[in-house]
């Protein structure tokens, strides 16, 4: 693969669990072990998520979610293959957000060949919350799945 | 049907921001119950300021919405400056202004664009649009970007930025450093003028109620981060006599305050209202591509406001442009200012209408009452009262259209819940 690798960590810093996605891609950073990719923190805008797309031919997105499971499960989601779930992360229904992004990029066909979303299920959204432990360690489990995903197909 | 009693329920509304929803009761041919239910929590943002330095305010406020987070930070800085005593001119104000229209765009072409135009099209959502309409939603995708461009090079980020301050800004850019955004809005007002012509051929329903349009009035120019406060009644105060003239009701199906006319009753801010009051301070050629589109004087279908937040993205696209090229930089980036007790008001046009603060603030700087009045709250009453008056003519269409079009009626307004929630009077009785 000779192209752009994008990563592109997804929430909120001062919302609790919604800080898991911008804490595994600032952990990612700071470990500089992934120097073909270009890592990406963002606040859930999905123009902007979009923009991202448009020269990737992998990107890989981490996002905190809702959903069934326990906090601090991670579920892995090959966007190419299957739909968006929406509901997982239709937490504001006015944001054009991660599952809208991916959505319209594939109805327009400018879905990366490779897209690749970690969701990973939080408890706690309250402003200026303490993120809930059980997500706080599956940051650190995403950051080494990731870490061995980008290098097993770098 | 004389004596059927038929309900409409919307559980959840779609593409609008915050949580809230749509009961509707019909006897007969007559809407006998209508409640825009906002049932987002309450967040409490003026008792929260209270205490906090008056330098907070900007940054604290922002965080009241992710789509509007300009207008907070510019109301919240002008209102401050009012209490101490200062004016933000020239350089510093175009910036204000310049970031204000990034913020414009970003909004009014998500809503207009992304969020209701599927609705006139027959679309569940953009997502299905972009099959058949490919090249329009890259457009519209085309002309948000080039929005959350120019806040985040002035805003340091496009979601809650961070450069306004209570003065001016925390930094300023260097003329040369705006040379590259000029070149790409450029692309985005022609891209806009096509959006504007294309929201004219959308299927528009057929609907006309007068409500008064409250709004802002500035001195030769459409209103966006200052001026009096008018209404198409004739009234004209100045800011800090909102309180005057509007108050606020608490009804028991809504944690949002309805904004009234006091003695009057409710009217309507935002595109609409704004089109009203100011279509005239807007560039001829920009008034030429708007009746183009179907808008020529005054506007009183609410349907009609996709196409007025197309015109007014245009307009944002042009005075950006304009803001920029008349842009030199300012000595410094705060004007100097002493702390002082006072209060102060300022009310600026968000996207969606005017937005109105208040602030008093102690010797010390330290905040002892906040007050902000935004435009959702202003605008329910006029959106219930708009599906009072439309349902009757829709009667005749099965329930999952006639719930269509009143899901449409409210994205008229593109209701901001989460603004509108912000504050909630407590009423608190002891009995002993």
């Amino acid at each position: 693969m000779n192209g752009i690798t994008r990563v592109i960590g997804i929430g909120n810093a001062y919302r609790g669990d919604d800080a898991a996605g911008i804490r595994v891609a600032k952990a990612l950073r700071d470990a500089k072990v992934i120097p073909p990719a270009r890592i990406h923190q963002c606040d859930g805008d999905g123009t902007a998520i979009m923009g991202w797309f448009r020269d990737a031919d992998r990107v890989i997105l981490i996002d905190a979610a809702e959903g069934d499971g326990e906090p601090g499960t991670i579920r892995r989601i090959d966007a190419v293959a299957e739909p968006m779930p929406r509901d997982l992360f239709a937490r504001f229904s006015h944001t054009f957000g991660i599952a809208e992004a991916i959505e319209t990029a594939r109805s327009l066909g400018e879905l990366p060949g490779t897209t690749v979303v970690y969701a990973i299920v939080g408890a706690s959204w309250e402003p200026g919350g303490a993120m809930t432990p059980a997500v706080a360690k599956a940051v650190n489990e995403a950051v080494r799945t990731i870490t061995a995903e980008l290098k097993d197909r770098g | 049907m004389s004596d059927t009693e038929r309900r409409v329920v919307v559980r959840n509304l779609a593409r609008v921001e915050g949580e809230g929803a749509l009961h509707l009761r019909v006897r007969g041919s007559t809407v006998v119950e209508c409640q825009l239910r906002i049932f987002e929590p309450p967040r409490f943002f003026e008792a929260l300021l209270e205490g906090r330095d008056h330098g907070e305010a900007p940054d604290i406020t922002s965080r009241i919405c992710g789509i509007c987070p300009i207008a907070y930070q510019v109301g919240a800085a002008r209102a401050m400056e009012a209490a101490l005593g200062i004016e933000v001119d020239g350089p510093l104000r175009d910036l204000r202004r310049l970031i204000y229209c990034g913020e414009w765009i970003e909004s009014q072409i998500l809503h207009a664009g992304m969020l209701h135009a599927p609705d006139f099209l027959g679309y569940d959502d953009a997502i299905a649009m972009a099959k058949d309409h490919p090249d329009r939603v890259r457009q519209v995708l085309r002309l948000k970007q080039l929005g959350n461009r120019i806040v985040r090079e002035l805003g340091g980020r496009e979601i809650h930025p961070v450069n306004v301050r209570v003065g001016g800004f925390w930094s300023t850019p260097r003329v040369r450093e705006l040379a590259p955004l000029r070149e790409a809005l450029l692309e985005g007002r022609d891209l806009a003028t096509d959006f504007v012509r294309w929201t004219g051929t959308l299927p528009i329903p057929d609907f006309h109620r007068e409500v008064p349009s409250v709004g802002l009035l500035a001195d030769g120019e459409y209103p966006i981060d200052r001026g009096d406060l008018v209404a198409s009644d004739g009234l004209h105060i100045p800011v800090d006599r909102f309180l005057d003239h509007f108050e606020e009701e608490q009804v028991p199906w809504s944690n949002a305050l309805h904004g009234l006319r006091t003695g009057q009753g409710a009217y309507r801010v935002g595109p609409i209202a704004r089109w009203n009051l100011n279509h005239d301070q807007l560039p001829a050629w920009i008034r030429d591509v708007a009746r183009g589109a179907g808008l020529d004087g005054p506007c009183h279908n609410p349907f009609r406001s996709i196409v007025v937040r197309a015109v007014e993205a245009l307009y944002a696209f042009d005075e950006a442009l304009r803001l920029i090229d008349g842009y030199v930089a300012p000595p410094a980036p705060t004007v100097p200012h002493a702390v002082r007790a006072g209060t102060g008001a300022a009310c600026t046009e968000a996207p969606r209408g005017i937005c109105w603060h208040r602030y008093t603030i102690d010797n010390d700087g330290r905040i002892v009452s906040a007050r902000i009045v935004p435009p959702t709250s202003q605008n329910q009453r006029t959106i219930e009262d708009d599906l009072r008056h439309m349902v009757p003519g829709w009667l005749d269409v099965d329930d999952a259209t006639l719930t269509w079009r009143c899901e449409q009626a409210v994205r008229n307004y593109d209701p901001c819940i989460s603004c509108a929630t912000h504050f909630l009077k407590l009423d608190l009785r002891r009995d002993h």
